[in-house]
C-alpha cells in the first residue's frame, strides 16, 4: 500500500490527507461539505486522482458526520478516535485533552498514551460550536474571524443565553441599544468559552491542552480559553485537519 | 359482561387492535385488570387480589404531542407518553384497567398519577425515600392499608396463604428470568442484548403466570439448542444502567450492538435490578417479607440508593463487563444527578463509563450514535 487517506466529511468543512507509509503528509485538502456529502466525497476523489493517486493503491478511512457518504472508503471510524489520533500525530505528544470546536458539535477528548481514554460531546445543542459563532458572526455582518478580531478590541458585556436561537436575540437586542460592535462580539467568544469550559470541567483534564478544528486558527478565541481554564492552550496549523490526518493514521492499519 | 370499546377503534392498526380484542376478551371473561408503572409494585397482592397486572409504561413518541395539552414540554418521555396514551384512549391496557397503581417514586410520576386518576382510579402506594430512617414499618404498613383498600373496593379477601402463593409464583418466574439473564454470562454471550431485553419486556404483556414461565424456559430452551456459540466472540461486554429504556432501545442498545458490543447485563427496570431479590415466602409475616424484598430494589428515587452502589460491582464481575453505558431520559432528575456517582464507581472499578441522556424522538440519534460508536472504539 503506497497511500493512507482520510477524509474528514464535517458539517461545514470536508478535509483531505493523504499520508506516504512514513507517515509524511503528502497532501492537504479543504473543501466546502456544501449540501451533499455524497457529491464532496467524489469530488474528493477527482481530486486526488488529478493528483495521482492511484485508489488501487490506497486505504481510505472516512470520518466526520458524512462518513457514512463516502463510498470508496475500506472502513469508517468516529472523528472523536480520529482526533484524538490526529491531535497526538500534530502535537508529537501522547498524553493530551483536546477540545475539537467543529461546525455542529464540540468534543473534548482525553488521550492517554496515544489511546482515547475519556469524551464529552454536546449533543444535540449548538451552544459552544461553531455554528454559534457563524450564526453571531451574520447577525453582526462580519466573518466568524472579523468577529474574533473585533472581540480582541471589546469587554464589558455580557450574553447570558446557551440557546443559539435565543442568543441571537439577545444580540439583536444589543445592537438595538447601541452597544458598540466590539463589545458583542467580545460577549460571543466570552460564551462559547465559557460554555466549553464548563464542558471540560466534568473531564479530569490532564496533560496538555490543545484546540484542534476550525476555530484553532482565531488566536483570540484560543487565548480566552487559555484564560479560562488557566492552562495554556495549544494549537498548530494543522489542527484543523486532526480528524484526516487520525483518520489517515487509522487508514495504516487496514490489510487489503 | 361485555365491555366496549374505545369510539376511535376503527382508526387504530391492526396490532393496536389485536391488543385491544385481547384485554376485552379477558375482561369479557371476569378477569380484573390493573395497570401498573413501576418494579415497585406489589404484584404478589394484586395477584392475591385475581388482578392481571399489565405494564402503562409509554414507549412511544406517538402520544407525546397529545399528553403535552396538559404536561410540560421539559418532562420526562416516559412520563409524557404514558400520559398521553392515557387521555387519547391509544393503550388497551390503560383503557380497560379497573385501577391503576401508582408509587411516589420520581416527582414526575407523583404529580402526572393525579392527572391520571381524573381518567382512572389511581391507587398511590407511599414509598418510603430511603433506608436511612426505618423505612419497613412504613412500607408494610402502606402495603397493608392496599390490601384493605383492595378488599374494600373489589369485594376481594387476599389471605395470607393466597399471598404467599402468588409470591412463591412471582419467585419462579424471577427465577426463570434470572436463569436467561445468567445466560449472558457466557463467552461468548449466546444472544443480543436486544433479544434478551425484548423477551423480558414482552413479558410483562404475557397475562397468566403460566404461559410467562413457559415463553421464558421456551426461550432458554431455542437458545441452547439452536443458538450459535460462536455468533457474538469476540464482542465488548457491555452493561445498560439507568432509566427504563423500553423508548428508545434501538438507538442505544442497538447502536450498541451494531458496533461491535453485545449488551450482557442490563442493569435496569426490565432487567436484573427488577428481577434478583425473591420474597421469602416462609416468613411468618407475608406482608412484611413482600415489603423487605421490593426495599432491595436499587432505584435512584431513594436516597442513598446503596442497593446500586453495591450491585454494579458485582455484576461487573460476574459478566466480564468491558464497559459500562448510562441511558438516561431527558429530565429524569435521580438518575442523571446520580449518573455523577456511577462514574465514579466505574472508574474505582476501571471500567470505562459513558452516560447518555436521550428522548423519545430520532433528532438526535445521529449524534448518540456516534458517541456509543466513539465509545466502542475506545474500549
Amino acid at each position: 500500500m503506497k497511500y493512507f487517506i482520510g477524509i474528514d466529511i464535517g458539517s461545514t468543512c470536508a478535509k483531505t490527507i493523504v499520508m506516504d507509509e512514513s507517515k509524511q503528509i503528502l497532501h492537504r485538502l479543504l473543501q466546502p461539505t456544501g449540501w451533499s456529502s455524497i457529491d464532496t466525497a467524489q469530488a474528493i476523489r477527482e481530486k486526488l486522482e488529478e493528483l495521482g493517486i492511484d485508489f488501487a493503491e490506497a486505504a481510505v478511512v472516512a470520518t466526520g458526520y458524512g462518513r457514512i457518504s463516502v463510498p470508496y472508503a475500506d472502513k469508517t471510524v468516529t472523528e472523536i478516535t480520529c482526533h484524538g489520533l490526529g491531535a497526538c500525530y500534530v502535537h508529537g505528544s501522547k498524553n493530551l485533552a483536546v477540545i475539537d470546536i467543529g461546525g455542529q458539535d464540540t468534543k473534548l477528548i482525553l488521550v492517554e498514551s496515544g489511546m482515547v481514554k475519556d469524551f464529552i460531546m454536546n449533543d444535540k445543542c449548538s451552544a459552544g460550536t461553531g455554528r454559534f459563532l457563524e450564526v453571531m458572526a451574520n447577525t453582526l455582518g462580519v466573518r466568524p474571524d472579523e468577529l474574533c478580531n473585533l472581540a480582541s478590541h471589546g469587554g464589558g458585556t455580557s450574553i447570558s443565553s446557551m440557546c443559539t436561537v435565543f442568543a441571537e436575540s439577545e444580540v439583536i437586542s444589543l445592537i438595538g441599544r447601541g452597544e458598540k460592535k466590539e463589545n458583542i462580539a467580545f460577549a460571543v467568544v466570552d460564551s462559547i468559552v465559557k460554555k466549553v469550559g464548563s464542558q471540560a470541567s466534568r473531564l479530569a483534564v490532564r496533560g496538555d491542552v490543545c484546540l484542534t478544528g476550525g476555530l484553532c486558527e482565531f488566536p483570540y478565541l484560543r487565548d480566552s480559553l487559555s484564560r479560562h481554564l488557566g492552562k495554556e492552550v495549544h494549537t498548530n496549523p494543522d489542527g484543523r485537519y486532526a480528524g484526516a490526518i487520525g483518520a489517515a493514521l487509522s487508514a495504516m492499519k487496514i490489510r487489503k | 359482561m361485555s365491555y366496549s370499546l374505545p369510539e376511535k377503534f376503527e382508526e387504530f392498526a391492526d396490532a393496536r387492535k389485536a391488543g385491544f380484542l385481547r384485554v376485552k376478551d379477558l375482561k369479557d371473561q371476569g378477569k380484573k385488570v390493573a395497570g401498573v408503572f413501576c418494579t415497585f409494585t406489589p404484584h404478589e397482592i394484586l395477584e392475591a387480589a385475581g388482578f392481571t397486572a399489565v405494564s402503562l409504561c409509554g414507549m412511544s413518541p406517538e402520544t407525546i404531542p397529545d399528553a403535552e395539552a396538559h404536561l410540560p414540554k421539559n418532562l420526562c418521555p416516559l412520563i409524557k407518553s404514558s400520559y398521553g396514551f392515557a387521555v387519547s384512549d391509544k393503550c388497551p391496557y390503560t383503557y380497560f384497567s379497573d385501577l391503576i397503581v401508582g408509587e411516589t417514586t420520581c416527582d414526575g410520576k407523583k404529580k402526572m398519577y393525579e392527572l391520571l386518576n381524573r381518567i382512572k382510579p389511581t391507587y398511590i402506594l407511599h414509598l418510603p425515600q430511603g433506608h436511612d430512617s426505618d423505612p419497613l414499618t412504613v412500607w408494610t404498613a402502606e402495603l397493608r392499608r392496599f390490601i384493605k383498600y383492595l378488599e374494600d373496593h373489589f369485594d376481594v379477601t387476599i389471605t395470607d396463604e393466597m399471598l404467599r402463593e402468588a409470591a412463591r409464583k412471582r419467585n419462579l418466574e424471577r427465577q426463570t428470568n434470572l436463569k436467561l439473564m445468567a445466560m449472558q454470562r457466557q463467552d461468548p454471550p449466546p444472544m443480543s442484548g436486544l433479544q434478551m431485553y425484548q423477551a423480558l419486556e414482552g413479558s410483562g404483556f404475557v397475562f397468566t403466570h403460566e404461559e410467562r414461565v413457559a415463553k421464558i424456559e421456551d426461550l432458554i430452551r431455542t437458545i441452547e439448542e439452536t443458538a450459535d456459540p460462536e455468533a457474538n466472540r469476540g464482542c465488548k461486554r457491555i452493561m445498560v444502567t439507568g432509566c427504563p429504556i423500553g423508548g428508545v432501545l434501538q438507538k442505544t442498545v442497538g447502536a450498541i450492538e451494531a458496533c461491535g458490543g453485545v449488551v450482557v447485563c442490563h442493569e435496569n427496570c426490565s432487567g436484573i435490578k427488577a428481577a434478583f431479590q425473591m420474597v421469602d415466602t416462609e416468613a411468618e409475616d407475608i406482608v412484611k417479607a413482600i415489603a423487605e424484598r421490593y426495599l432491595k430494589i436499587g432505584c435512584s428515587v431513594l436516597t442513598p440508593n446503596s442497593e446500586r452502589m453495591k450491585l454494579i460491582p458485582e455484576l461487573v464481575k460476574e459478566f466480564k463487563i468491558d464497559g459500562i453505558v448510562e441511558v438516561d431520559l431527558q429530565t429524569c432528575t435521580p438518575y442523571c444527578v446520580e449518573s455523577f456517582q456511577i462514574r465514579e464507581l466505574a472508574e474505582e472499578l476501571g471500567v470505562p463509563y459513558m452516560s447518555v441522556e436521550t428522548d423519545y424522538s430520532q433528532s438526535d440519534s445521529g449524534q448518540l450514535s456516534t458517541r456509543i460508536e466513539a465509545f466502542m472504539e475506545m474500549l
